[in-house]
């Protein structure tokens, strides 16, 4: 290798990684968190068996997972506009992946919440407790231990999905790869790079998750 | 006047009928087992006793009112809950709790109990199980048997007016049903109402002042362990009586 691509290597490592740490991460937080919170009530609704609600539910489910994350993210960016509706690059990032992640997280929390025995409802109601008071201090703790493992995966996934908010004018970290690699012509080198931290990222992730799952393990 | 009563309780799966009009009365302190063979539809009339399933017909009346048993109130349900308690076949404890946490939660979340009083009446009530030692084991470190009275535990906390024993030692291993039966012994000794559905013969037989043998979703024949075990009038409860002591 030359000197003049490791040098490239080196200068633009600390570029990219700090793009990515002002951008990638931000907005995989920030979905992520807002992604959990629509996630819950979405299953909770269905699990409930709220009558309109459970099927406004399904309905929001079934469009976002039958429609791709790129044509979301261009509809809401580029689509908007034209109908009046402007919102930044970042913020239209942020609304895609939380609604995206959103749905896919619901499905998986709803089926951890059906796999608690139903005799754990039974108990808590002939303790004299109510519905909500069962599904927070009963029934959830159990689902969210079940669901954390491929909630995880969400988490891992949405890292790397982030990467298409490039494509709407986001400045994340792989623009900017992109950017330095119509500079240099280094294509190949640069999109390894940029590759290679999106792995390092997702490799903190997973060890984190192997930890906070072996914490979660009752004694 | 009995302390609970139901008339009537008729309840339907789909095209089984599973219930076919059962009267039942409970006095204060009695014993009642309920005996009968499996699809008889003795686990569901405790069931619906206690609303886990919705009666098609039916009334209840508990200390005096009356209710109506398929279209109850959810208030008159929780209000009916706070006086019964319900152990299951299967335990049911709460897997994410330990054993003291299983017993106290519904003290301090449904009764908004004192945190402290809350646990030392639940140390005390698995004291009186003879689980003092077990106070932070979560389920999965317990056996069986102890799992169970940690459930006769959380429900006698409540000192509820009746207790709802679902087949408590189906699922146990032989050698552990004994220290179960044992905690309801004690448990019918101090004078707790008490309603069991149970295949134990011999401790439905020392144990309760009333015995009830269903079959078909009916009440075949009740009365005395005396009447029941020693003078069967029913040709069925005769056969079902035989059966048992042939495998025994």
């Amino acid at each position: 290798m030359s000197s003049r691509i490791i040098e490239l290597l080196v200068s633009s490592f600390g570029e990219i990684l700090i793009q990515g740490l002002k951008v990638t991460i931000p907005l995989t937080v920030i979905s992520f968190v807002i992604a959990m919170l629509i996630a819950l009530i979405v299953a909770i609704v269905q699990v409930a068996n709220i009558k309109i609600l459970k099927q406004i539910a399904r309905f929001y489910v079934w469009i976002i997972r039958g429609t791709p994350l790129l044509v979301q993210l261009f509809i809401v960016f580029f689509g908007l506009p034209s109908l009046g509706i402007v919102i930044d690059a970042f913020p239209s990032a942020i609304i895609v992946f939380s609604i995206n992640t959103g749905a896919y997280a619901s499905e998986t929390i709803r089926a951890a919440i059906e796999a608690v025995p139903k005799g754990q409802f039974e108990a808590g109601y002939c303790v004299g407790m109510n519905y909500f008071q069962i599904m927070y201090r009963i029934i959830l703790p159990q689902a969210m231990r079940t669901a954390f493992p491929p909630l995880s995966n969400s988490l891992i996934g949405l890292v790397k999905d982030t990467s298409l908010a490039a494509s709407i004018t986001v400045v994340d970290m792989f623009l900017v790869a992109q950017r330095i690699a119509a500079q240099t012509y280094e294509t190949f080198v640069l999109y390894m790079e940029v590759a290679v931290i999106y792995l390092l990222f997702c490799t903190v992730l997973t060890k984190i998750q192997s930890i906070l799952e072996k914490k979660m393990r009752l004694v | 006047m009995s302390m609970l009563e139901v008339k009537g309780v008729k309840k339907r799966f789909d095209d089984l009928e599973v219930l076919k009009g059962i009267d039942l009365s409970v006095d204060k302190g009695d014993v009642i087992s309920i005996l009968g063979n499996s699809g008889s539809g003795k686990t569901t009339l405790l069931r619906c006793m206690n609303f886990l399933e919705r009666a098609d017909s039916g009334e209840m009346i508990f200390d005096g009112q009356s209710y109506d048993m398929h279209d109850i109130s959810k208030k008159d349900i929780a209000d009916i809950r706070k006086k019964t308690a319900f152990v299951f076949q299967n335990y049911n404890l709460f897997i994410n709790k330990t054993a003291l946490q299983n017993v106290s939660e519904g003290l301090i979340i449904a009764r908004k109990m004192d945190k402290d009083k809350a646990i030392e009446l639940s140390k005390k009530a698995l004291d009186q199980v003879g689980l003092s030692d077990r106070y932070d084991y979560y389920p999965h470190q317990l056996s069986g048997g102890q799992q169970q009275r940690v459930a006769i535990a959380r429900a006698i906390v409540y000192k509820p007016e009746v207790i709802y024993f679902d087949e408590p030692t189906s699922s146990l291993d032989p050698e552990l049903i004994g220290e179960v039966l044992g905690v309801m012994r004690d448990l019918a000794k101090s004078g707790m109402t008490m309603c069991i559905v149970t295949h134990e013969l011999n401790f439905a037989k020392s144990v309760s002042n009333k015995v009830i043998f269903m079959a078909d979703g009916k009440i075949i024949e009740e009365g005395t362990p005396k009447d029941i075990f020693e003078n069967a009038k029913e040709e069925r409860t005769k056969r079902f009586l035989a059966s048992y002591y042939e495998r025994s």
